[in-house]
């Protein structure tokens, strides 16, 4: 009996030849990646090696990453004490793979990641952040968890009683219509499967629309398939997976994809037709309340957030500074953008999209997570409506519960910046 | 006690449990303060210590949804409370494995605040109304940690394995 795309990755983990779903597996880890909340998981690593004798020792620190992104720069004493006790244990340990609050290769996680080549297809990726399903775009078996399993990974290097998960294979074909992208597709799925028709198992992502995705786009689709509950997502590897790693990440080893065989054995199969999406709308307060545009335009919204480990890429920015181009924000609407590295604000500036940006009225911050989780920065008023393009709109997300969030793509974010209400980017704004 | 202090719907994610803008604090003695603090008399009676250790939370479907962020699960760990929902998030139900908050599955659990919900391993019998629901089994691979008084002791015994000391 063939394997899917997973299956095929954890049985190589876990030096099998075959193995199927439910069956339950230690897989070595290949990438182990937190970020502020590394804090505790030196907390939690540190007590799994009290009262054992033996010195609190590390798996393998080159196998381990660790990106500041949540809270940079710090926004309290508390967060930038937390951060110069990280930096402590990443010197004295030697954690290369370690992206500090820097201007020449800081940035979100899940655009590091991809970005530096650490992601190797194939490979079992865990990181400390629920959006770690994002690695899945570059054919990896990549999953959050928390930060006691984090300490654990540390510790043996493997994942303990991992149940393989059972996929969902989604087949996607036809041509999305202008203005209409990846951040459609996935909330359209999302809203399709609800928020929890996913929980457990793999969304695995085929049809000639994914074949002819950019990486960028993948990498939101995989993002968001943790908002219909999914492990992970994952795209077989191919042609665009190799051009990349080769050719943006510049890595220079030899690697395998994975594909998976011609008689896997799926969960299901859901079908979709990319011809046929209009713009999305996820609604508050879940990411699977989710509307064509046309249901909510005209919603006055207050701030637009553009940016995120979802939609903060080249061609996010590029597609919102091509609409703000030589135009005005609506007076009353605040537009914040955060490229996803440091490395992407660095193109933007090249390629002039943060001067149309900031001579619309948006204000372009420091990469980093931002307003996305309602730690840091760009906090909501009571009563007030923010549109982003982050992945997640809970009560509260945005720092305040008597606030509305909806999410959306880069397109209908910026078309609705220039009117201050919810618009629809195919009608030129 | 096993006494329903309060019902939720379905979905609640850990932005409402434990929100974002309390994730500095990261130490599982600290987080309990938080606990669904955006909920002021939820989080005002935990704080109160108005509520007995076992006491239950009655959740619908997907209950943890959202972030992996531990602190959702450590602040509710720190008032001793069992959570009975019809279902949970796979991160959450994981990291309350790992640390030892109580959750029980039980898809057609029907309890108000208030009432009296007794839960055995393969029952939950709401003594108010009288009626009694079936509990899904954790998978065993998941009650093995559980077993092991949770993850950092279940590593620990490994970590003393590979080293020869056990």
């Amino acid at each position: 009996m063939g394997m899917t795309v997973v299956e095929k990755i954890l049985a190589r983990a876990t030096g099998r030849d075959a193995l199927r779903a439910g069956d339950v597996v230690e897989p070595a880890v290949d990438l182990a990646m937190s970020h502020e909340n590394a804090a505790l998981v030196i907390n939690q690593w540190n007590e799994v090696f009290e009262g054992t004798g033996l010195p609190p020792r590390l798996w393998d620190p080159s196998k381990i990453a660790i990106v500041f992104d949540h809270r940079v720069p710090a926004e309290s004493s508390k967060t930038a004490s937390n951060q110069k006790k990280v930096r402590e244990f990443v010197a004295k340990h030697g954690i290369t793979r370690f992206h500090d609050i820097r201007g020449d290769e800081g940035g979100i996680c899940h655009q590091i990641l991809p970005e530096n080549g650490y992601v190797r297809p194939g490979s079992v990726v865990v990181g400390t952040d629920s959006h770690t399903t994002s690695h899945g775009a570059l054919n990896a078996f990549a999953f959050g968890i928390g930060a006691t399993e984090m300490a654990s990974v540390w510790a043996l290097g493997r994942v303990l009683n991992v149940e393989v998960p059972q996929t969902i294979k989604v087949v996607v074909d036809g041509r999305f219509a202008p203005s209409v992208g990846p951040k459609d597709l996935i909330l359209h799925l999302v809203g399709l499967l609800t928020a929890e028709g996913a929980n457990f198992r793999v969304i695995e992502f085929h049809g000639g629309t994914i074949r002819a995705m950019s990486t960028s786009g993948r990498l939101v689709l995989c993002n968001m398939s943790v908002e219909a509950g999914a492990t992970s997502g994952v795209v077989p590897g191919d042609e665009e997976t190799v051009r990349y790693l080769r050719h943006v990440a510049g890595i220079r080893y030899l690697f395998t994809l994975v594909t998976p065989d011609e008689d896997a054995v799926y969960e299901r199969e859901i079908r979709i037709d990319a011809s046929s999406l209009a713009p999305q709308v996820a609604c508050p307060h879940t990411v699977d309340n989710v509307k064509p545009v046309d249901a909510v335009l005209g919603t006055r919204v207050h701030q637009i957030v553009v940016g995120s480990c979802t939609n903060g890429r080249l061609d996010d920015i590029e597609a919102a500074a091509r609409i703000l181009r030589g135009r005005k924000l609506a007076r009353g609407t605040r537009m914040l953008v955060f490229p996803a590295s440091a490395r992407i604000f660095q193109e933007a500036l090249d390629k002039g999209y943060v001067l149309d940006l900031m001579k619309a009225g948006a204000v372009v911050m420091n990469s980093g997570c931002g307003p996305c989780l309602g730690i840091h920065e760009g906090a909501l008023g009571d009563g007030e409506v923010a549109l982003s393009t982050t992945n997640r709109n809970f009560k509260g997300r945005m720092g305040n519960p008597n606030a509305e969030v909806y999410l959306c793509s880069p397109e209908v974010a910026a078309a609705s910046a220039l009117t201050g209400v919810i618009s629809d980017p195919r009608k030129g704004a | 006690m096993t006494q329903v202090i309060a019902t939720l719907g379905d979905d609640v994610s850990t932005d409402v449990i434990y929100p974002g803008r309390y994730m500095a604090t990261v130490l599982p003695s600290e987080t309990p303060q938080y606990a669904f603090a955006d909920d002021v008399p939820l989080n005002g009676r935990l704080k109160a210590k108005e509520i007995e250790p076992g006491s239950v939370i009655v959740a619908g479907k997907n209950f943890g949804c959202g972030s992996s962020r531990e602190q959702a699960c450590s602040c509710l760990k720190g008032y001793e409370l069992t959570i009975v929902a019809k279902g949970f998030a796979r991160i959450f139900l994981q990291n309350s494995i790992n640390l030892g908050l109580k959750l029980v599955t039980v898809p057609d659990v029907v309890a108000s605040e208030g009432d009296e919900l007794e839960v055995t391993t393969d029952t939950a019998v709401n003594k108010t109304t009288g009626k009694s629901f079936a509990v899904v089994p954790l998978p065993k691979a998941r009650q093995a940690i559980v077993d092991a008084g949770g993850l950092i002791a279940y590593t620990r015994k490994r970590v003393l394995e590979a080293a020869g000391k056990a």
